[in-house]
């Protein structure tokens, strides 16, 4: 199955991304956004950092879980290669994700060219992953 | 949706269903073809709807689609009955534009052109994962974000005269650098002094048109081919972490039943997180005008450098395009204190305003217009009848029409240096894939953006400066 597939959106950038359970269209999601800003194929996965968030509901999740992408490249220099271990659990008023993200830290082996504000909710779509796919749709403001 | 023809640059949404007040859209039949291709025309119906909005919820000329609000949204709020949103200053909270006179020509630079942005680029720190050059504490950063431009200017950036040319003299003492979370102070941290990427840049610029002579003397344009200097650049992560963090805090208070929109989510502005996302907003604002200080600072320093002096190189303004502010407006011929949200859109007081630098308060408030990539920009004056029209407000800049994706499709960021060259326009940039992404053909028309300001009476032309040497984030 593809990973995920960038649209076009006039101002910012869009991305569809794919899992056949909602865990790995999480992982997919996050490999989007970093594709909008380097080839994360690209990256060594030399360093990890171990993520957990929680969200009021689904949409909130994948806010804060993709902004981790954003927050550890600029405040860790990090590049995200991969997503491993990705774990959504819903408690009674929330959800709360963990995972573990590998890559590398910044550097002139990496080229990056372009940058995300912030992960937003407009057009945001999270299907339910009943007939075997699992389809997330973001968009990130640039 | 209904939407009726005022007059040949004025569009009415009328008020209905929800709405509490109509929507008014500034545009000609031409920008307002761009405008009904996406989603901005039912985002200004929606702000309509939100409580405690005074008068109209009005649109620029140059808007697009936006989170929750459009780009090239403005609307003022009650402080009793209304509210303050996030969604309504956008994500680069202050990303604006400062731009420099200085007294020398076109024909003078030429020969440096390549020498003056190449110690630029070394001296201005740009692109995506670029750290600053001053490495700051926790303490020293809260600084900043209390006193904006003013801290730049006590450590030797710049010059008291530049505050005095800067929106809200380069600081609003609303800020409250402890309602900022950790998150957003990281981010702050080592992006201080940055340009960033995007559709940021750094230009000189030469004057090729003067409408106004009378004012354009007294913003310190004296001629065609007299060089200025354009710096368009916001808080940077920081300002992206406060929008993200009250969003949610906003949504976890307040829920998100009944929003047309989730990033129309906003908290009454008398409330405590109200509060909070407002002088958080304002520490933002702050750190944005540090930035720019810095960075014109830094860009004196080469001009002095390299071509001997950096004298007269005075501060024409520095307008901020993405936020909102606390301000005096009439509605229904009573004057009160507003919460006026711009979310691309500049301010653009007429003449005698208190807010106006005394040196302009005659002619009225410089209004700078950034165009896109490598095109023209221009100098614009505030007036009296944006009060009435806009909440003295008008056009921030040229506006995409093309997604990142099809310019990329189309354009080769190498290709378009080549063919600035051959225009006499130097281009660097860090990366050729954000020049292929900021093409200019992936923008409105800039020069149709200003003419309807000018037409409508929101902000009129007096000068108009194309780009010498571009460097871009």
């Amino acid at each position: 199955m593809e990973r995920y597939r960038i649209l076009p959106h006039t101002a910012d950038g869009k991305f569809q991304a794919f899992g056949e359970t909602i865990e790995e269209a999480f992982t997919n999601a996050a490999l989007a956004t970093a594709s909008l800003m380097w080839d994360w194929t690209k990256v060594e996965p030399k360093v990890r950092y171990a993520v957990r968030v929680r969200g009021r509901d689904l949409e909130q999740l994948l806010v804060k879980f993709l902004g981790e992408v954003i927050y550890l490249m600029e405040t860790r220099r990090f590049l995200l290669a991969g997503v491993s271990g990705l774990k959504i659990e819903q408690e009674e008023r929330s959800y709360g994700i963990e995972a573990t993200f590998h890559g590398d830290e910044i550097s002139e082996r990496y080229k990056i060219f372009g940058g995300i504000k912030a992960v937003t909710y407009n057009d945001m779509r999270i299907e339910d992953c009943d007939r075997g796919v699992c389809t997330i749709q973001v968009v990130v403001d640039m | 949706m209904d939407l009726v023809r005022i007059d040949e640059n004025t569009w009415e949404i009328p008020k209905q269903g929800e709405m509490r007040v109509p929507a008014v859209i500034y545009a000609s039949a031409r920008l307002l073809q761009d405008i009904k291709h996406d989603l901005t025309l039912e985002q200004a119906r929606n702000v309509a709807c939100l409580p405690g909005i005074q008068r109209v919820s009005y649109t620029m000329p140059d808007a697009h689609q936006g989170y929750g609000f459009p780009i090239g949204g403005v609307a003022a709020f009650d402080l009793d009955d209304g509210i303050i949103s996030p969604g309504g200053v956008g994500y680069d909270i202050n990303c604006g534009v400062r731009l420099l006179r200085t007294e020398y020509t076109d024909a003078e630079i030429g020969p440096k052109r390549k020498e003056l942005l190449a110690e630029i680029f070394k001296e201005v720190p740009a692109g995506v994962g670029k750290g600053g050059v001053t490495k700051l504490s926790r303490s020293v950063l809260k600084e900043i974000l209390a006193k904006g431009a003013e801290w730049a200017v006590e450590n030797d950036y710049g010059t008291p005269a530049d505050l005095e040319r800067t929106e809200e003299r380069g600081r609003i003492v609303d800020a409250d650098p402890e309602s900022l979370s950790d998150r957003a102070l990281e981010r702050g941290i080592p992006q201080l002094g940055t340009l960033g990427a995007g559709n940021h840049f750094l230009e000189f610029q030469k004057v090729v048109e003067i409408f106004d002579s009378d004012a354009a003397r007294t913003f310190g344009i004296h001629f065609e081919g007299q060089v200025t200097i354009m710096i368009h650049c916001g808080s940077r992560g920081l300002g992206h972490q406060v929008a993200s963090d009250y969003i949610e805090l906003m949504e976890n208070k307040f829920g998100i039943a009944g929003l047309p929109d989730r990033e129309l989510v906003h908290a009454p502005f008398r409330s405590d997180l109200g509060q909070r996302y407002y002088r958080s907003m304002c520490a933002a604002v702050n750190y944005a005008f540090a930035n720019r200080q810095m960075i014109a600072h830094w860009v004196r320093d080469v001009f002095a450098r390299v071509l001997g002096s950096a004298q007269g190189m005075d501060q024409i303004y520095d307008v901020c395009h993405n936020v909102a502010k606390l301000e005096r407006h009439r509605v229904r011929d009573i004057e009160k204190q507003l919460c006026v949200h711009r979310k691309g859109a500049t301010r653009s007081f007429g003449p005698g305003r208190p807010e106006v630098p005394a040196a302009y308060r005659s002619v009225g408030q410089p209004v700078i217009i950034p165009g896109s990539m490598g095109t023209a920009s221009y100098l614009l004056l505030g007036t009296a009848e944006a009060e009435e029209k806009s909440f003295s407000s008008t056009a921030h800049g040229a506006g995409r029409i093309m997604s990142r994706h099809e310019a990329l499709k189309r354009f080769r960021g190498e290709r378009i240096r080549d063919e600035l060259a051959g225009r006499g326009i130097e281009l660097r940039s860090t990366s050729w894939k954000g020049v292929a992404e900021e093409a200019a053909a992936a923008y409105k028309d800039i020069d149709e953006v200003v003419r309807v300001s000018h037409e409508l009476g929101i902000g009129r032309l007096v000068a108009k400066v194309a780009p010498v040497g571009v460097m871009k984030g």
